[in-house]
């Protein structure tokens, strides 16, 4: 069969298995639909958090990130899984125990304020919104790539399959879709990566394949050791040493941890489940579930760039593979002989280089590079599409919520009744699909500039609000508000400066301190962390009854 | 439960929570980033070891301390009599309740 079969045959059956549990799992009230009735299993919203959490970047772009980046890659790879440490062990238990369906409501009635709410309503929509326009360009580049449909056609089916089951069943038909989202991305994910790293080294297990030593036909030694001497050769660094300033590496690596702790499609997920203790559980599996792929990734980064090192460096043009001319007719591989002699030259050296490399291909091309059976390329569409659908459905979850609960219901209509606010819900969410599917045909050029947006502004804005908000009961309203605020203004016009304004001036020498846009995040937070409590110092204490509020939550089990 | 109690609680669990996250900052931005040059001259097989802890020991670790933290906070409710099979138990009744 040809991959394409296979590929609508993939395709075909996940999706109908996501319909299938959507009609499965109907919301019938507004706890269902917000919080999944509140018993999910931690396993199971393990599970559902880890597929939540892996978009279509961390399927389809990190690897390729990471063999770009050799070892600085780490700021991703630690990045986005330390971040469930501070999840664990600083807010979800205590976000459960305080019992409300989103982060708005927390930040609202923590800090006794209707503005307060209100501006956190903002924070979490845009955040959102940015991230889920993303996921829909992702699915509607897979469409595109493996269905040789066009992308209107691929974001058009892909806005349908999450429309059906998110309205339909709101956090609970999500979380079940979920589940069976993760199965599917993580299957797709690790199949490829086991065959190559067999191939490649003899080792099943990609982890350990990438630190062992190749197989005679591909020339013995270390797999490492020889990509740094590939790497070294042709110009590019080394492989396994840090090209970047240290301080980046650092901040960005606590920008992204701190996001990750901050964003609110993922703590919501902690709602769900029936205990303080389960929510601590729940984030230990996630993070397992998480590090599967994440413990992967930079095994597929190793493997593949010493893999493209070796087809391609020259080579002769005319003698490439067939993968080679499809992804060029992709425009993803650009070739361009510079120097006229039919070879390909690919070295770190910008002058003489005659070949571009998307670094999507790493994996999406990867199997095909490695020679895999036609049903292993395949397999990684459904994968991909797997894991942009599912950040997509928990991402416009937020928006839906923060409309219906705490714009309409908690500000502007408090008597509406509980039906009522479940079709402001299913209202939202059908709204928010058509706009990101707007954005995933036309996508704006920004997308990828505002994903390094979207973890910055969550790391100054809501990740201090809430640690404050459980660990500190002398913070009070002016000082949290002013905090979000000169965080949020602080990030959000450093990233604006060297993104939009002047990206000329974006270079080390042009940084604060030498850090990029990327990690000026945790520049935020702190920012966010000193104007809090110098303003708190100044101002009156919260009242009696919030700082019970936060006692409360504190401790685990049942006593007011 | 007391005032004083609660307050005990409290603290212990900020003893726990702070203990772990310096062991969190030490693997992940310690081994993983400021030592990793240095951490270079050690080998374990193909691996340089800043950069094993940098891409794939710092995660296994984390993994490691979430599950720490969940047996230690396990041991702290069970001292103090805070577990929550009974809250979970009134929670789930709760939840049977037909809602307004």
């Amino acid at each position: 069969m040809s991959v394409q079969i296979w590929t609508y045959l993939f395709i075909f059956l996940s999706f109908g298995l996501y319909i299938v549990i959507a009609l499965w799992s109907k919301a019938g009230s507004t706890h269902d639909f917000y919080v999944a009735g509140g018993d999910v299993k931690p396993v199971v919203n393990g599970m559902a958090t880890a597929a939540d959490w892996m978009s279509a970047a961390s399927f389809i772009s990190m690897a390729g990130l990471i063999s770009f980046l050799g070892r600085d890659g780490t700021y991703y790879l630690m990045g986005w899984t330390g971040g469930y440490v501070l999840l664990a062990l600083l807010l979800a238990p205590y976000l459960r125990k305080f019992g409300k369906f989103t982060v708005p409501a927390f930040i609202g009635d923590r800090y006794y304020s209707q503005s307060a709410r209100l501006a956190a309503v903002f924070c979490a929509i845009v955040v959102s919104f940015v991230y889920v326009c993303g996921q829909m360009q992702g699915a509607g580049i897979v469409f595109s790539r493996f269905l040789e449909v066009d992308i209107t056609t691929g974001v058009i089916i892909g806005m349908a399959i999450v429309f059906f089951y998110a309205v339909l069943g709101g956090m609970k038909g999500i979380t079940y879709t979920q589940v069976a989202q993760y199965c599917v991305l993580i299957f797709a994910y690790m199949v490829p990566a086991i065959f190559i790293s067999l191939m490649m080294t003899g080792n099943p297990i990609p982890q350990l394949g990438f630190g062992s030593e190749l197989t005679p036909e591909y020339g013995g030694g270390y797999l490492l050791d020889r990509l740094d001497g590939l790497s070294e050769t042709l110009g590019f660094g080394t492989y396994t040493t840090g090209q970047k300033s240290t301080q980046d590496v650092f901040f960005i690596t606590a920008a992204l941890m701190f996001g990750t702790a901050g964003l609110p499609h993922v703590i919501i997920r902690f709602f769900t489940v029936p205990s303080v203790r389960a929510a601590r559980i729940s984030a230990g599996y996630a993070l397992v579930f998480i590090a599967v792929l994440y413990t992967t990734a930079p095994a597929i980064a190793a493997f593949s760039k010493t893999n493209l090192m070796n087809t391609v460096n020259n080579a002769e043009y005319s003698a490439m593979p067939g993968w080679f001319t499809t992804w060029e007719r992709t425009g993803l591989i650009t070739f361009n002989d510079k120097n006229n002699d039919g070879r390909i030259q690919y070295v770190g050296d910008a002058a003489t280089n005659e070949l571009t490399v998307n670094r999507d291909i790493m994996v999406l091309a990867n199997p095909e590079i490695a020679q895999l059976p036609n049903w292993v390329v395949a397999l990684v569409a459904a994968g991909a599409l797997a894991a942009a659908l599912s950040t997509a459905a928990g991402l416009l979850l937020v928006i839906s919520t923060s409309i219906s609960h705490d714009l309409m219901k908690r500000s502007l209509a408090p008597h509406i009744t509980e039906k009522q606010e479940l079709n402001y819900a299913r209202a939202a969410i059908f709204l928010a699909v058509l706009v990101a599917g707007y954005f995933g045909i036309y996508p704006p050029g920004f997308v990828a500039e505002v994903v390094a947006f979207a973890f910055g502004l969550a790391a100054a804005s809501f990740f201090p609000a809430i640690v404050l908000g459980i660990f500190y009961s002398r913070m009070n309203r002016q000082g949290a508000v002013a905090g979000m605020l000169s965080g949020f203004t602080f990030t959000a016009a450093y990233i604006i400066y060297f993104k939009f304004i002047s990206p000329e001036l974006s270079t080390a020498e042009h940084w604060w301190f030498g850090i990029s846009p990327e990690g000026i995040g945790t520049m935020g937070t702190l920012v966010n962390l000193v104007v809090a409590l110098a303003v708190c110092r100044f101002t009156p204490a919260p009242p009696q009854e919030v700082q019970e509020i936060v006692h409360n939550i504190r401790l685990p089990g049942e006593h007011v | 439960m007391s005032n004083t109690h609660a307050l005990s609680y409290w603290k212990a669990n900020l003893r726990i929570v702070g203990t772990l996250l310096c062991i969190w900052f030490f693997i992940s931005f310690g081994c993983g980033i400021l030592l990793a040059d240095y951490l270079d001259n050690f080998r374990i097989g193909g691996f340089k070891l800043g950069f094993w802890m940098a891409q794939q020991g710092s995660i296994y670790g984390f993994v490691v301390l979430i599950f720490v933290y969940i047996r230690q906070m396990d041991k702290l409710d069970r001292q103090y009599k805070l577990d929550q099979e009974q809250h979970a138990k009134a929670e789930a009744e709760r939840a049977q309740e037909p809602r307004s």
